[in-house]
């Protein structure tokens, strides 16, 4: 058992959070960058997380975080009659992609939680480490 | 003769052990708190204790039954759960009887059966119990300073 493994797992965690946010600014900056073929519009991005193990095994304790893939929405792009649009097909359509500001806001916001979340453990981590340090000297 | 200090420290050296896994235990929880189908885990504090001591001196067997009915009124917890993600994590559980699953208090749809709020909670919890220990074994420590300089 590594004492010091919180700190991996807190990383890890933290690291994946930041991937979310990266997939929620992506989604939201292009949120209105329209397409003339709905094939071809922005689609909506995720990250997909799964638990991973330490590789030496360490017991099958403090399963760590990994992002296992960025998967794009399959719903399909926003049909939008915008004939003044340089990009408009021929029956004055312009397609929006299928980004849900709303959510990616929640999701914005949840990911900036979970990632304050690994924060505190690390820094909480950090403080109990430091007094063990210290055990025996005060 | 070291068993004798061992004695002396009584069961907080184990059970600094033992907080500290729970420490990387809950980090994990933390960790996963959006990882579809994990399966959050905490150890039984008591029977870890308790294991914790009659693998290290016999001695602190008496002093872990005393501190462990502190942790009385534990969250509630199982050692099987229903379609887990994590590859030997039952097997690693069926091994080790103080690793348990947490039994959700609001299943979510995708699978995670970690709180954030409860895990927060419980780490908090864990990272008081760390600090008494220490504390505990500083003056315990501190007592032995004593005796050795005789001052």
């Amino acid at each position: 058992m590594s004492t010091f493994r919180v700190f991996d797992i807190a990383g890890a965690g933290m690291s994946a959070q930041s991937v979310r946010l990266n997939t929620v600014a992506s989604n939201l900056a292009n949120a209105e960058s329209v397409s003339s073929d709905p094939a071809t519009a922005y689609k909506a991005r995720h990250p997909v997380f799964q638990a991973t193990l330490d590789a030496s095994g360490n017991g099958g304790e403090g399963a760590s975080v990994a992002v296992r893939g960025i998967v794009e929405s399959q719903a399909p792009a926003e049909k939008r009659y915008d004939p003044a649009s340089p990009l408009a097909d021929s029956n004055g359509y312009v397609y929006a992609p299928n980004v849900n500001t709303v959510e990616e806001m929640v999701d914005m916001i949840s990911a900036s939680r979970s990632y304050q979340n690994n924060v505190e453990v690390m820094n909480t981590a950090r403080n109990l480490l430091l007094a063990t340090l210290k055990l025996g000297q005060g | 003769m070291a068993n004798s200090i061992d004695s002396f420290l009584g069961v907080h050296a184990q059970a600094l052990a033992v907080e500290s896994r729970r420490t990387q235990l809950l980090a994990a929880n933390l960790a996963n708190s959006d990882t579809p189908n994990y399966k959050a885990r905490d150890v039984d504090f008591r029977a870890a204790l308790a294991q914790a001591s009659s693998q290290g001196a016999a001695a602190g067997a008496a002093g872990a039954a005393g501190a462990a009915g502190a942790t009385g009124r534990a969250l509630p917890m199982t050692a099987a759960s229903a379609g887990n993600s994590l590859p030997g994590g039952a097997a690693a559980s069926a091994q080790d009887p103080t690793l348990l699953y947490r039994v959700p208090l609001a299943p979510s749809l995708d699978g995670n059966t970690v709180d954030p709020q409860l895990e927060q909670a419980a780490f908090a919890e864990n990272a008081v119990r760390y600090q008494a220990t220490l504390t505990l074994l500083n003056s315990r420590l501190r007592s032995l300073m004593t005796a050795i300089t005789g001052q």
